[in-house]
């Protein structure tokens, strides 16, 4: 098993090496001028030089990924251009190893910044995962032991009917109704634990994290009722309840945990992506998360942090599906290896 | 009355097609220490059947009527609650695929140990303890070991002895066994047989086996029921079935059977055309389109009129469902010379 892990680890290391070389290459393949876009409207051709050489990307894309990746190992400074680190010396920013970058336009390094928005997508993403969990799981279960029936049918209804509406329309339309219209909930608004508390932390990611809840909720309620259907049909069960066994007992002991092999997965690949930011929630509910960071990188052709967050968000699903893979040899035993 | 005693049992499935009569007026006796056989070809309702005495078509859309008497209590009538206290300790039932039939997630002693604190107030210890004990008595090689294994960390054999275990663990008076060997090999077919015929022993237990394989019948039945398309069709001792067959399905099924040791050049004649659909059985006797033997009728009674169920005519507690006047003619002269001509030098 160490050994296994061992192995996924290191393969997973060259695939984050693959796709930060992956960013470098796709970033300089834009029709788009970074250089040209940081200096400004109005710039001459000899500013805009200048610049590019200030943010390095006036040498080969080869050298500047050599450089971010010397930089991950040893740290480094910026800028790299040894000239302009001699003329200015009071600009040079220095960049501790591990360094992923440093951002000229949030002016602090990638990993500081990461700092600062990491709780605030963890939070939310964790809050929308034990939701839509409780709630996804839980209605899936009750459909399925209805099969046919009016619950079956509204619940499997009501939930398509919220994964159907994009989630800035239900993110908005809670907004409206339970925080401003009817104040049952205050206007979201990030409160780290240390700041303002538990309670506040938390009722502060009730609807950011509902609007997401809702959204993965209906796939969890129609997978965990095609699970369940599913392992309601094996012989096992046939064999439980000839039994003798309590119908309660048998649901619990044996035909969730046989339909809780393929959540896990779901569920863990899932959870991975969302720990990398909610795009269009943060932005919804104004959460400097991850999500929202993305976003404004990309649009402003900040390179040092979109390779830093590709390589963020990369390492949440790598490291997700070793987990999975690690709790599936706990939950079925003719997976572990002897 | 006899200590199993079915009367009159239908089971008719409502889909969206129209009703599968699965099974239709089954009706048959079975005392403890005894056993019955039940034959016919998958879909005959068999299983179906068997499956209704444990009240395991309940909470589905299965209609079942008649009545089942254990042990002069009518398992029909009891309420869901009742039933499921019988289910392993009054009659047990164990399955076709011993590796499906079992939890892959769960330990062999694991879910032994269930059905016997289902049943028991006892605690871990103590159920540990008797599974083993159980274990052992159904020839699983140290126990004591083998307990804390997994379902796949097992054979095939031994899974379904492990099975035999779980089902009689709590002494049942009535074992139901659905096509045990039909997934094992052929050796291990032989020892799981006689095994159960031990047990049987030991327990004085009443056992129904459910069995396409005449062979099984012929070594473990003291009755065979004969089942085509949810009816019953031929009743009776083993012995008088086996010699004196009156229902040509039942002679079909003999002359599928290969001869190994006697006349290898016999010919092994399958029955032609297939079951027929439950859903929309054929009028009259269900057997008539693919009978050799339905032109000797006189009156077009085989696809018009379904046979009642008659006492055949070697007598005895022998009964066949058939218009033939005389069958035992029929299967004398022309059938048996087909199947088994030696035993016909044999006498002449």
């Amino acid at each position: 098993m160490f050994a296994y892990i061992v192995r996924r680890l290191f393969a997973g290391v060259i695939m984050l090496v693959a796709m930060s070389m992956m960013t470098f290459v796709l970033f300089f393949a834009s029709p788009i001028d970074p250089a040209r876009f940081a200096c400004g409207k109005i710039c001459s051709p000899q500013q805009i030089a200048q610049v590019r050489k200030g943010l390095g990307f006036d040498r080969p894309v080869w050298e500047q990924w050599k450089d971010f990746a010397v930089g991950v190992v040893k740290g480094r400074d910026y800028p790299a251009d040894k000239s302009l680190q001699k003329s200015a010396p009071n600009l040079v920013a220095h960049c501790a190893a591990p360094c992923l970058g440093y951002s000229n336009v949030n002016v602090t390094t990638v990993r500081d910044e990461f700092k600062t928005r990491i709780p605030v997508s963890f939070s939310l993403a964790i809050m929308a995962f034990i939701m839509w969990i409780v709630g996804g799981v839980g209605l899936g279960v009750i459909a399925a032991l209805t099969k046919g029936s009016i619950i079956d049918r509204s619940v499997v209804g009501v939930s398509l009917v919220f994964f159907a509406f994009p989630t800035f329309f239900v993110g908005l339309f809670l907004l409206k109704f339970l925080a401003i219209k009817w104040g049952i909930f205050p206007v979201p608004n990030y409160v780290s634990i240390a700041n303002g508390g538990v309670w506040n932390w938390l009722v502060n990611l009730v609807l950011p994290g509902l609007t997401l809840a809702l959204f993965y909720m209906a796939g969890y309620v129609r997978m965990s009722r095609a699970f369940v259907l599913e392992s309601m049909g094996e012989d096992y069960l046939r064999t439980a309840k000839a039994k003798g066994l309590a119908p309660r007992k048998i649901l619990f002991k044996h035909t969730m945990r046989a339909a809780l092999t393929p959540l896990v997965t779901m569920a863990g690949l899932d959870l991975a992506g969302l720990l990398g930011g909610a795009i269009i929630t943060e932005r919804v509910f104004n959460y400097n998360g991850l999500g929202k960071l993305a976003v404004d990188s990309i649009a402003v052709y900040d390179l040092p942090t979109i390779v830093g967050l590709v390589l963020l968000l990369g390492s949440f699903v790598i490291v997700a599906n070793i987990v999975v893979d690690i709790l599936y040899a706990f939950i079925d035993p003719r997976v572990r290896v002897g | 009355m006899s200590f199993l005693s079915v009367r009159d049992l239908v089971v008719h499935f409502p889909t969206v097609d129209g009703v599968v009569k699965a099974t239709e007026g089954l009706s048959y006796e079975l005392d403890r220490g005894k056993t019955l056989g039940i034959v016919g070809e998958s879909g005959s309702g068999k299983s179906v059947s068997s499956s209704a005495i444990l009240g395991l078509h309940r909470g589905t859309n299965a209609q079942v009527s008649g009545e089942i008497f254990l042990d002069g209590v009518d398992l029909l009538k009891i309420n869901d609650e009742s039933i499921r206290r019988k289910r392993g300790r009054e009659v047990s039932m164990i399955f076709q695929d011993p590796l499906s039939a079992m939890h892959p997630y769960y330990t062999v002693g694991n879910q032994i140990m269930e059905a016997y604190r289902i049943h028991h107030d006892v605690s871990k210890k103590q159920a540990r303890a008797r599974t083993i004990e159980m274990l052992e008595r159904v020839g699983i090689p140290q126990p004591d070991r083998r307990v804390d294994d997994y379902p796949h960390q097992f054979s095939g054999g031994m899974r379904q002895r492990a099975m035999i275990a779980m089902a009689l663990i709590n002494d049942p008076g009535l074992l139901i066994a659905d096509e045990p060997t039909t997934a094992l090999d052929v050796t291990v077919q032989a020892q799981i047989l006689d095994l159960l015929q031990d047990l049987q022993r030991e327990f004085n237990s009443a056992i129904i086996i459910i069995t396409h394989d005449l062979g099984v019948v012929a070594e473990m039945a003291d009755d065979v029921l004969v089942m085509y398309a949810g009816r019953a069709v031929e009743y009776g001792p083993t012995k008088e079935i086996l010699v004196h067959p009156e229902m040509p399905y039942t002679w079909g099924l003999l002359s599928s059977v290969p001869d190994v040791v006697g006349d290898t050049d016999a010919k092994l004649i399958p029955i032609r055309g297939n079951p027929p659909s439950l859903l929309s059985p054929p009028p009259g006797c269900a057997f008539h389109t693919r009978c050799d033997h339905r032109d000797k009728v006189p009156g077009d009674l085989c696809r018009t009129t379904v046979p009642e169920l008659t006492p055949a005519r070697a007598g005895g507690n022998h009964t066949k469902r058939c218009h033939l006047a005389n069958p035992d003619e029929v299967y004398a002269t022309e059938v048996l010379p087909e199947i088994a001509p030696e035993t016909l030098e044999e006498q002449g």
